[in-house]
């Protein structure tokens, strides 16, 4: 239609081909991995990721970036597993409260420090990054929550369907994802976001609240990484203060930029970090079918994300910047 | 007053305005009564006050003094949100827009109030983009992200956002310079309209002839002061450039005769395809060669080829007498190139390192003839070249950054006359920096001459074409139009041979 969709398209479809490339060759080693079953499990490995992927993407739109996510996702699901262990007669469902709204006060604290004292997000976020994990640490004692502990109800939210045999925890994915496009795409304040990275001069020229909208961002990564982080809870049973979250802004930060957000902001959209997630959960899914050790499994993953940029660029290569000059008058 | 659609209420009247800027007056106690339904020319050197005015009225700036008034009501301008509220749009040159969202988001941001969480209306905001191109007769894909759009598109995307806010006051500052005629021609015709109107159009401009066509009023700017406002018929050329100046014309081209020496630099069928073709030239010891024409049209990118930053395709260059091979600027260096780029601010300074190293920085083999820094030589050869060249900083130990933008310029030729280079090229060296410091350093460009140097000097401005030098280049679409020698050498002949033969609009 226009020339930002079939733009934004081509990439969306490029991504597409590489999935589809990827399960092919992977397939053809493996049939199996061609089967509903191995879909259930890349399903299962992404809905943590496109939570976080969600809240990332807008972080790095607005031309910031959130590398204190695993470790909001850590502390939130140790605050909530602390919660189900010492005091089993709440309500189990408080926890989703508590670790969303412990996320969004991480995340708002991160987006304060960036935008009052008007320091680099990269390091702000390395920093709040070890001080979080660092408070998990010392708030559980350096003890893991059991699985006993974990309700069976949250438990079942990873195993059980409300519909077509797909677990709540995709389901609740998706829908983060669906809102996350309706607020980035139909509000005014979700296209300020994209204002902003496009141009941090002009947006408070143009009645762009700064403050506002950096703060916005942040807080929705961190109570994006607090449900990712309940969620956790649910899929794995089990809270650890060193593995839970540990890496995870790794992979949310890889699938966000193999989506085609720009790490120099303005530009990116759901569907493309929502492929970017897809990808890399057919490569995790992959790897231990493949037979591929655990030792190595670390550096095949990394490899195969500078392959996909890599791969990315060399299609695109678009230079189309500095057209505009031409003769004068 | 001859112009039949002034009235003569004003729509908006400046009262001793007045700016400084870390403690220095760049506008004093400016009055002026901009109409309904006229274009107003600002005119002046660069640095004479024009765009900060401009500005002011914008509110970019906020003025050290005096008061605006609206429609006879005082207004605060307290920022370019207050100015767009009360319909005051400033277009810069090079438009601030959103690069990566479409035409309709760039227009309408910013402007529609209500709830953050409102639904945006994409289909009613393109159906108003595509009303506005409309009305302005251009056709822009409204759907397109700005950052694919040509400047002079921009530009338009400006004046229709203006219109969409339904502005009184348009102010325009410099918006031709990157266009090419036919840009400028629906431009103007779209001005007229706007004006037709009734609303108030400011027009800032360097040249001369684009004032007569589209003004109908002047005011005319020297050293911060507001020097007259008059109908632009009341004035002719000569008189609006001694108000400019501030003194005739004929005193603002000097230069001392020097003689020639032999030839330094010879350039024979030069070619990159795509910039530039076929361009031959020589420069002679102690000439001044200035090349001229329009934003564009190849001179800078000559000048890159020149010094190895982007190597010709074709072509030979020759230096003293011999052949050479200049693949990259080091190759150009050690035959005794120098180049001072035209955008200090993106390829000149090191903006966050002190003044002594951005000197020192082409000369890396006389601070450090071991490849250790000696201090002390680099301090002393800064400090000489400040001296020599008269640059006032607070010390050498300063950021670069923090000095004006002539001090800036001045380290940068001095940086390259440590290299004590036989072969100046010089891109635009006085753009941007005010009328005390251009002058000296037209003076020194021409001690530079004097003192057996050749100097290429790229400009788009033809009072400096004309006032320094020997003899005229004119560049044209990527070819050499025109070499006059300083007799046969008027704006005339230097606009005919640098417009476009496509496009000519009978410029002169």
């Amino acid at each position: 239609m226009n020339r930002i969709s079939r733009l934004l398209l081509r990439r969306e479809a490029g991504i597409l081909v590489m999935i589809a490339l990827f399960c092919l060759a992977v397939g053809a080693v493996k049939p199996h991995f061609l089967t509903l079953d191995s879909l259930q499990i890349v399903l299962l490995l992404v809905p943590l990721t496109l939570m976080g992927a969600m809240g990332q993407m807008m972080v790095i739109v607005a031309r910031h970036v959130d590398l204190s996510i695993g470790s909001i996702l850590g502390l939130t699901a140790m605050a909530s597993g602390m919660m189900f262990r010492y005091h089993p007669e709440v309500w189990w469902p408080l926890g989703f409260v508590l670790s969303i709204g412990i996320g969004a006060l991480l995340g708002l604290a991160n987006g304060a420090v960036v935008t009052f004292f008007r320091l680099p997000a990269i390091i702000v976020t390395l920093g709040t990054l070890n001080l979080y994990r660092g408070l998990t640490f010392i708030m559980s004692n350096a003890k893991q929550i059991d699985r006993q502990y974990v309700p069976v109800e949250l438990k079942a939210m990873s195993q059980t369907s409300p519909i077509f045999g797909i677990p709540w925890i995709i389901l609740m994915s998706f829908a983060v994802a669906l809102a996350t496009y309706y607020f980035v795409m139909h509000t005014r304040i979700g296209r300020q976001i994209y204002a902003l990275g496009s141009n941090p001069v002009a947006a408070p020229l143009r009645g762009i609240d700064v403050t506002k909208v950096t703060l916005l961002v942040f807080t929705l990564s961190g109570a994006l990484s607090g449900l990712a982080g309940i969620m956790y809870a649910s899929r794995w049973g089990f809270v650890n203060p060193s593995n839970t979250g540990a890496g995870f802004e790794f992979q949310v930060i890889a699938a966000v930029v193999i989506g085609g957000v720009s790490i120099n902001g303005g530009v990116g959209a759901v569907l493309g970090t929502a492929l970017g997630v897809l990808l890399l959960g057919c490569v995790a899914a992959a790897l231990p079918l493949l037979g591929i050790p655990g030792t190595t499994q670390n550096a095949i993953y990394g490899a195969v994300i500078l392959a996909a940029l890599l791969i990315d660029r060399l299609v695109r290569r678009q230079g189309q910047r500095g057209a505009a000059i031409r003769g004068a008058a | 007053m001859s112009e039949p659609t002034v009235t003569s209420a004003p729509l908006l009247s400046a009262r001793g305005i007045a700016k400084q800027f870390a403690g220095v007056e760049v506008l004093t106690d400016v009055d002026l009564d901009l109409m309904p339904g006229e274009i107003h020319a600002l005119l002046g050197e660069n640095g004479a006050g024009k765009s900060t005015f401009a500005k002011i009225v914008a509110g970019v700036h906020r003025p050290t003094r005096g008061s605006l008034t609206l429609i006879g009501r005082a207004v605060e301008v307290s920022n370019p949100i207050v100015a767009q509220k009360l319909g005051i749009t400033l277009i810069h040159q090079e438009p601030i827009s959103f690069p990566d969202l479409t035409v309709a988001e760039n227009l309408v941001l910013g402007r529609h109030a209500g709830a953050p969480l409102a639904r945006v209306p994409w289909a009613q905001m393109t159906r108003d983009a595509r009303k506005l191109m409309d009305l302005l007769g251009v056709a822009i894909d409204v759907t397109q992200t700005m950052r694919g759009l040509s400047i002079a598109d921009q530009q338009m995307v400006e004046i229709a956002r203006a219109l969409a806010s339904d502005s009184r006051v348009i102010i325009m500052d410099e918006p031709t310079a990157p266009l090419t005629p036919k840009e400028v021609a629906t431009l103007f015709a779209i001005a007229r309209r706007l004006r037709d109107e009734g609303r108030t159009l400011i027009f800032i401009s360097h040249r001369l002839e684009e004032v007569r066509e589209l003004c109908d009023r002047v005011t005319i700017f020297r050293d911060g002061r507001k020097i007259a406002t008059e109908g632009i018929r009341d004035l002719d050329d000569a008189a609006i450039i001694r108000q400019m100046i501030g003194r005739p014309l004929k005193e603002y081209m000097h230069k001392p005769g020097v003689a020639l020496g032999d030839v330094a630099l010879k350039v024979t069928n030069l070619t990159s395809p795509g910039l530039f073709r076929d361009i031959g030239f020589e420069v002679r010891k102690g000439e001044i060669v200035g090349l001229g024409g329009l934003v564009g049209a190849g001179r800078t990118d000559v000048a890159r080829a020149l010094f190895g930053v982007a190597p010709a395709a074709s072509g030979a260059i020759e230096i003293h007498g011999k052949p050479a091979v200049i693949a990259d600027p080091t190759d150009a260096i050690r035959l005794g190139l120098a180049f001072v780029p035209e955008d200090r601010a993106v390829a000149g300074i090191f903006r966050t390192l002190p003044v002594e190293q951005n000197i020192t920085a082409a000369a890396p083999g006389r601070i450090a003839p071991n490849g250790f820094i000696r201090r002390a030589v680099e301090r002393a050869l800064a400090r000489e070249s400040v001296a020599s060249l008269r640059i006032r900083l607070a010390t050498l130990r300063q950021p670069i950054g923090e000095l004006s933008g002539g001090n800036q310029q001045k380290a940068i030729l001095a940086r390259w006359l440590l290299t004590d280079p036989s072969i100046l090229i010089l891109d635009e060296p006085t753009r941007g920096i005010d009328i005390g410091v251009k002058a000296e350093f037209y003076d020194q460009i021409g001690a530079l001459a004097a003192g057996g140097r050749a100097i290429l000097r790229i400009s788009s401005e033809l009072p400096e074409l004309l006032a320094l030098c020997d003899r005229v280049l004119v560049m044209s679409e990527g070819r050499l139009t025109a070499n006059l020698p300083r007799g046969l050498a008027t704006p005339e002949t230097i606009m005919r041979a640098a417009v476009p033969r496509s496009a000519e609009r009978g410029a002169a």
